[in-house]
């Protein structure tokens, strides 16, 4: 029976570093003491699209809000408001704050399409208990007593769910080219080197779901004849190897994970290995040169990895996102995933909003969500009351676009049919206070530092992009670098032997065709226009005695 | 200069072998261990055991401390300080949290303060971009900076040391 009163505690990735989940437990506990509990329910929900200092609390239906901030907050709440009805004025926030569609939209559409978040904030992720009781490890029992591998690989093809890391690539075809290879040893690897700048949501799935990755992964190596996997995780990632390291603990004490798996004769290992801050190590080639303990160097392809992949075996390797969405799938069936997102691109994506926007965050919505509705629905806006002025798509490889675009839906043929990409789901806003040159010379920066060195038209190709940016931010560019660049890019994208130098005309073109006047306004001013670009005096030419 | 303790490093080796699956997966995870041993560095010497542990050459081992930025082969500071560069950060006033940073410490971009506490390096994209900018200081996050905020943490980490002595 629905409770009379309903307490709702924000719980996205913001308001949990603030003390969102102890909060809500406290909540709880109150409730109870207080004899409340056949009452009020106490419920999670995600952002609220307003953000203050403290942790921001609902309660229906008087459509009241609060802003918590320490344990004394709550008890004031529960007591004045919920015991003695009467509102805790000091903590009460303008309800104008929260404008009704906004909200309540936003809450409907993201509760019915959570798959991959479905747990995030929900669960305590170091219990292996609490992941259990919400059907978790029940696809893995499926799996492992009522279908055959090739059943399993069969589903995942039907659903047409497709790489999360940014390419796109079909993982029921991965699967299958895999499990067709003969070998005395296979692999399952999860790319967890979550480095495209912007993206932060491998790590926010890791941390808050990590026992969905494991099933997953389980999954896999059952459906290919694998036995043994690797999580490879970010040097940096402390918070997430951490909770990685106790599920997998956990697993296999519940007899999740090792000999045997829950009586099918199914063997499946899994460790984690680290990466040690190198972007190239993204790559699969290079990520599994690094699991074997060399530099992350990429190998040619082909041959793939489900040919030859890891210590030269058929390996299966799949981005976070993509492995989560898989125990969802088993259970619930293609044609549920297919009915979400878009007729190419079935699903949900995590999107990963950052920059100058008001809520910073993770969000998942339907493939083919608009960027207007990320930006504005879910993102609550620019910040600070600035301007838009562009946002950067899909990661650092991905496309600058200019406040034009905002209607364009994001899937995978979003760059195909609009120019836009979707890559790993970064939507970067950038404000008004920003420089188009400054912006494209720090992206440019990023690649010349993290280009592996392997390939000249990469390693030469992004120091050069680099220079002439550099000429152009100081006053001494030259109209003719816009093309040189160019040129470059196209370059590179011919003759580079990985995506790293191939991705670079992306973020390039897009931003010299989007914001070529900011560009050409270096050029020909003498006092620098932006005033973030410092110009510096032209350089003496050496004379030759 | 660090006095090399083999038997630590043949340990930390051994327990690294422990949750290996295949040979050859024990380096990278070996030399993390080491390096956090030894204060944010790997010393030649311990590079060159764990080379004739995992009976592999120097140079592999060399060239993987040399291509990995988390590595060094040199000492760093007590603590090392990895600034977030890219976009996002940069963005929203990571610019000036930089130069606070450099002002602050008086040193340049990978070099280490005098008193030997402090080392400041760059780094790509920490995946904390909900907070940004951000930083990592050894393994610790802080995030939501600005210029007067990395004063204060970095005046609280001086303190630390101050405490201990």
């Amino acid at each position: 029976m629905p409770k009379s009163n309903v307490v709702l505690v924000s719980v996205d990735s913001n308001s949990i570093l603030k003390g969102a989940r102890y909060f809500k437990n406290l909540f709880r506990q109150l409730v109870d003491e207080y004899n409340l509990s056949s009452f009020v329910d106490v419920l999670e929900t995600g952002s609220f699209g307003v953000y203050r200092d403290g942790v921001i609390v609902a309660i229906y239906p008087e459509e009241v809000y609060y802003e918590v901030k320490n344990p004394d907050d709550v008890k004031k709440i529960v007591e004045e408001h919920l015991l003695k009805g009467r509102r805790a004025k000091e903590l009460e926030l303008d309800s104008a704050l929260f404008t009704d569609k906004i909200s309540v939209e936003a809450k409907k559409v993201s509760e019915e399409t959570r798959v991959v978040l479905r747990n995030a904030g929900v669960i305590d992720p170091t219990n292996i208990d609490e992941y259990i009781a919400r059907d978790g490890y029940m696809a893995l029992a499926k799996v492992l007593n009522e279908m055959k591998p090739v059943e399993v690989v069969e589903i995942v093809k039907e659903s047409g769910l497709r790489g999360r890391g940014g390419a796109g690539f079909p993982t029921g075809l991965k699967w299958e080219f895999t499990m067709k290879t003969e070998a005395d040893q296979k692999y399952v690897i999860c790319n967890a080197d979550e480095g495209e700048p912007g993206t932060f949501k491998d790590r926010l799935i890791m941390e808050g779901d990590p026992h969905a990755l494991i099933e997953a992964m389980t999954i896999a190596g059952y459906a290919v004849g694998a036995t043994k996997g690797y999580i490879y995780i970010r040097g940096e990632y402390y918070g997430s190897v951490q909770n990685i390291q106790k599920a997998i603990e956990d697993a296999y004490e519940y007899g999740l994970l090792g000999e045997n798996i829950l009586g099918s004769g199914f063997t499946f290992h899994l460790a984690v290995r680290l990466g040690a801050g190198a972007y190239i190590c993204g790559e699969e080639t290079a990520l599994m040169e690094s699991i074997e303990g060399k530099a992350g160097r990429p190998r040619l392809k082909p041959p793939y990895p489900p040919v030859s992949g890891l210590y030269s075996k058929p390996t299966v390797i799949n981005n976070v996102e993509t492995f989560v969405n898989v125990p969802q799938i088993i259970l619930k069936g293609a044609d549920w995933f297919k009915s979400i997102g878009t007729e190419n691109s079935p699903g949900t994506k995590v999107f990963s909003l950052c920059g100058n926007i008001v809520n910073r965050g993770i969000v998942e919505a339907p493939m083919g969500t608009t960027i207007r509705d990320l930006v504005y629905k879910y993102g609550g806006g620019i910040a600070n009351g600035k301007e838009l002025k562009m946002i950067q798509t899909g990661g650092t490889a991905g496309t600058f676009v200019g406040p034009d675009k905002l209607d364009t839906p994001l899937d995978f043929d979003s760059m195909k049919n609009y120019g836009v990409s979707l890559g790993s789901g970064v939507i970067l806003v950038i404000d008004e206070d920003n420089c188009a040159v400054d912006v494209l010379k720090k992206a440019m920066e990023f690649f010349e530092h993290e280009s592996c060195g392997k390939c000249t038209p990469c390693r030469e190709g992004t120091k050069m992009l680099v220079r002439m940016l550099d000429e152009i931010s100081k006053g001494r560019g030259k109209e003719e670098y816009i093309d040189a660049m160019k040129n470059i890019a196209s370059t590179m994208l011919d003759s580079s032997f990985c995506g790293l130098g191939q991705s670079i005309p992306i973020p390039l073109n897009s931003m010299l065709d989007n914001f070529k006047e900011e560009f050409l306004a270096h050029i020909n001013a003498k006092e620098s226009p932006c005033g973030i670009c410092k110009f510096e005096k032209p350089k003496k030419k050496l004379v030759r005695r | 200069m660090v006095k090399v303790d083999l038997d630590k490093v043949r340990e930390i080796v051994e327990k690294v072998k422990k949750e290996t699956l295949e040979e050859g997966d024990i380096l990278i995870n070996a030399l993390h261990m080491i390096q956090d041993y030894y204060n944010n560095f790997v010393p030649p010497e311990a590079a060159e055991e764990v080379a004739k542990l995992l009976n592999i050459p120097a140079s592999r081992v060399y060239e993987v401390l040399s291509f990995y930025s988390m590595f060094s082969i040199k000492p760093r500071g007590k603590y090392v300080i990895r600034v977030c560069k890219s976009l996002p950060c940069h963005v929203t006033g990571g610019r000036e949290v930089m130069e606070a940073l450099k002002e602050k410490l008086g040193v340049e971009i990978g070099e280490t303060t005098e008193d030997g506490l402090f080392t400041l390096e760059t780094t790509s994209c920490l995946g904390l971009c909900g907070v940004a900018p951000a930083i990592m200081i050894n393994d610790q996050f802080f995030g939501n900076l600005t210029p007067e905020k990395v004063g204060e943490i970095i005046d609280n980490f001086r303190g630390d040391k101050n405490a201990k002595e």
